[in-house]
């Protein structure tokens, strides 16, 4: 609906030049329309960027804890210290088992979502994801707390089935096992593949739903049975994907400080040094040059998933 | 492989994967109604609706709930402006450092929320900005543009330029064809963006923590679960808050698929 153009008002007037200005040279609005979001981003977000870069450069001075601001390596010398150094191993370690366990956990589903689900199925499995995917974090993480106690539904279930000796026997195995699930590595490892299977579901279902099934029935008429056709054609196809759902249950488990700390040996991750030394430690130099460390890991992550064509299936 | 009928190992992986994504969650609502307040006994010893109304009477809860509120409806708008904006420009035309400009948007929430907090926190640290609720604002308008922005982008390309060439042709001026033309077009991928970067804001925790201070002033809802997590009282209350908090990620976003579903383009697809 237009409204009656009447007589020409001084703001419609200014609205006709706009206009034509920004017909004749649409750059103008381009400019305009950009100007704001990425003065924001730009700002806020790049500029933060930069900061940490910064501080990461400074140094703390060990006598007063005073923060020196003066450009040094030293920050960045400390995270060679076996204790800091052990911290990134432990983390990198993790986010590899938590990817590895998440592609294996996801490939069922993303393949019966890709293949065989049809019509109102289709709407399930895509909810099904969807919403576990975007419910409150904090709150999964709770659901875990209270799975894994040791006087909860875990235990439970296993002495109801008469396995609570082999719980105790996972248990006791040592470095992963712990006193209780909720304070061992097993239940660290468990709860990060819940909280991040969601996002290799996705990216491995849109790329398992591009494999053209002509090929699979060349394939069939070729003789492979549904393994060999499984292994030789559709994972290869569906690798990107794979991989781009890879780069988001790495990075997340390299970065996320709260899992490890209420679920796990208090055993330090990346992210928790990173939090601990900004926090009580007051230490901000160090924990910036911490936080540098997933971006660079990510980084050689990406490059060597672009070249394996991920960033195609993102 | 046939394509008619799955193998029983697939169905019965997908359907135990499923399970395994949607149980955990039951168990908030269980804890709930227990009469256990010190542990986390299953099955809970007895059942009782008391714990709400406990939480309902206990001061601490109120203040963070609004606070979270707040913060949440701020940044969902600033994110709405500014998402809008940037996927209009990006919609219509393709320029030099277009690609840049994608990647910045979707950097805040690509790169672990630790490296969004910590860079705000070293760039509050270097301007000596006080922490605040526009500093938790702050962060969190940040990485709800991205949400809106995929949202809007999606939209932007389905609506085409030719409907825009007709207003123009009608004699329409620019500020028209946005009112009566773009925005009812939008109006529903906005919503849902809108609603997403809500629930997004509500529920975010970790870069809260490095731009929310010490103080209690600034303590948002997730904050406040966050610290009965590490030390708790009364366990069942805090069941009754991770309800809430539940309730307000989980309605906004079957609401948002609800009203893009149909369109190609379905809501939430890229968090």
């Amino acid at each position: 609906m237009m409204p009656a153009s009447s007589q020409p008002t001084p703001a419609r007037e200014i609205a006709e030049r706009l206009t034509a200005l920004f017909w004749k040279r649409p750059g103008i609005l381009l400019a305009l329309l950009l100007a704001p979001p990425l003065l924001w981003l730009g700002v806020v977000y790049v500029g933060s960027l930069i900061a940490l870069l910064w501080q990461s450069f400074y140094s703390i001075d060990p006598f007063s804890g005073v923060v020196v601001r003066e450009f040094t390596l030293k920050t960045y010398g400390e995270l060679l210290l076996p204790q800091n150094y052990d911290i990134i191993l432990r983390t990198v370690t993790m986010a590899a088992a938590v990817t590895l366990a998440s592609a294996v956990l996801a490939f069922p589903i993303a393949f019966y979502a890709a293949r065989f689900a049809k019509g109102r199925w289709k709407a399930v499995f895509y909810l099904g994801v969807m919403l576990p995917l975007w419910s409150s974090y904090l709150v999964k993480v709770y659901a875990w707390k209270l799975i894994l106690a040791k006087e909860g539904i875990v235990t439970w279930a296993a002495n109801g089935i008469g396995a609570g000796s082999l719980l105790d026997a996972v248990l006791s195995i040592p470095v992963i096992g712990g006193n209780s699930l909720s304070t061992s590595f097993i239940g660290t490892f468990t709860v990060f593949v819940y909280v991040w299977l969601p996002y290799m579901i996705l990216p491995m279902q849109a790329s398992l739903e591009r494999v053209p099934k002509s090929m699979l029935e060349a394939s069939a008429d070729l003789g492979a049975g549904g393994l060999r056709t499984l292994w030789s054609v559709t994972l290869p196809l569906a690798l990107p994907g794979i991989i781009a759902g890879s780069i988001f249950t790495f990075s997340l488990t390299l970065g996320d400080y709260i899992i490890p700390q209420i679920i796990g040996n208090s055993a330090n991750f990346i992210g928790m040094a990173v939090y601990s030394l900004q926090g009580t430690a007051g230490n901000i130099p160090l924990a910036a040059a911490f936080a540098v460390i997933p971006i660079l890991i990510m980084l050689v992550y990406l490059a060597i998933a672009r070249r394996l064509g991920a960033f195609d299936a993102l | 492989m046939r394509s008619d009928r799955p193998p029983f190992i697939l169905t019965a992986g997908a359907i135990g994967g499923l399970l395994f994504l949607h149980l955990p969650i039951l168990l908030i609502f269980l804890y709930a109604f227990t009469t256990e307040e010190k542990s986390y006994q299953f099955p809970p010893p007895g059942l009782t609706t008391e714990w709400f109304g406990v939480a309902w009477n206990r001061a601490d809860i109120w203040p963070p709930l609004w606070l979270s509120v707040k913060v949440a409806t701020i940044a969902s708008c600033l994110a709405l402006i500014l998402g809008t904006l940037c996927a209009a420009a990006m919609a219509r035309a393709r320029f030099f450092g277009r690609d840049t400009i994608s990647l910045l948007v979707i950097l805040p929430i690509a790169l672990p929320g630790i490296i969004t907090g910590m860079s705000l926190r070293s760039a509050f640290a270097v301007a000596d900005i006080p922490f605040s609720m526009w500093t938790i604002m702050l962060g969190h308008a940040t990485f709800c543009i991205v949400i809106v922005y995929n949202n809007a982008v999606a939209r932007f390309r389905r609506l085409g330029s030719s409907m825009l060439e007709a207003s123009a042709d009608l004699g329409a001026n620019a500020f028209q064809t946005f009112r009566f033309v773009i925005l009812p077009n939008l109006g529903t991928a906005l919503l849902a963006g809108g609603m997403l970067a809500f629930a997004l804001s509500f529920d975010e925790v970790i870069v809260t923590t490095f731009t929310a201070g010490t103080g209690n002033a600034a303590k948002t809802l997730p904050i406040w679960m966050l610290d009965e997590l590490v030390r708790p009282r009364q366990r069942p209350v805090t069941n009754v808050v991770a309800i809430v908090v539940f309730m307000a990620t989980f309605l906004p976003i079957l609401a948002a698929y609800y009203l893009t579903s149909g369109a190609e383009e379905t809501a939430g697809g890229g968090k």
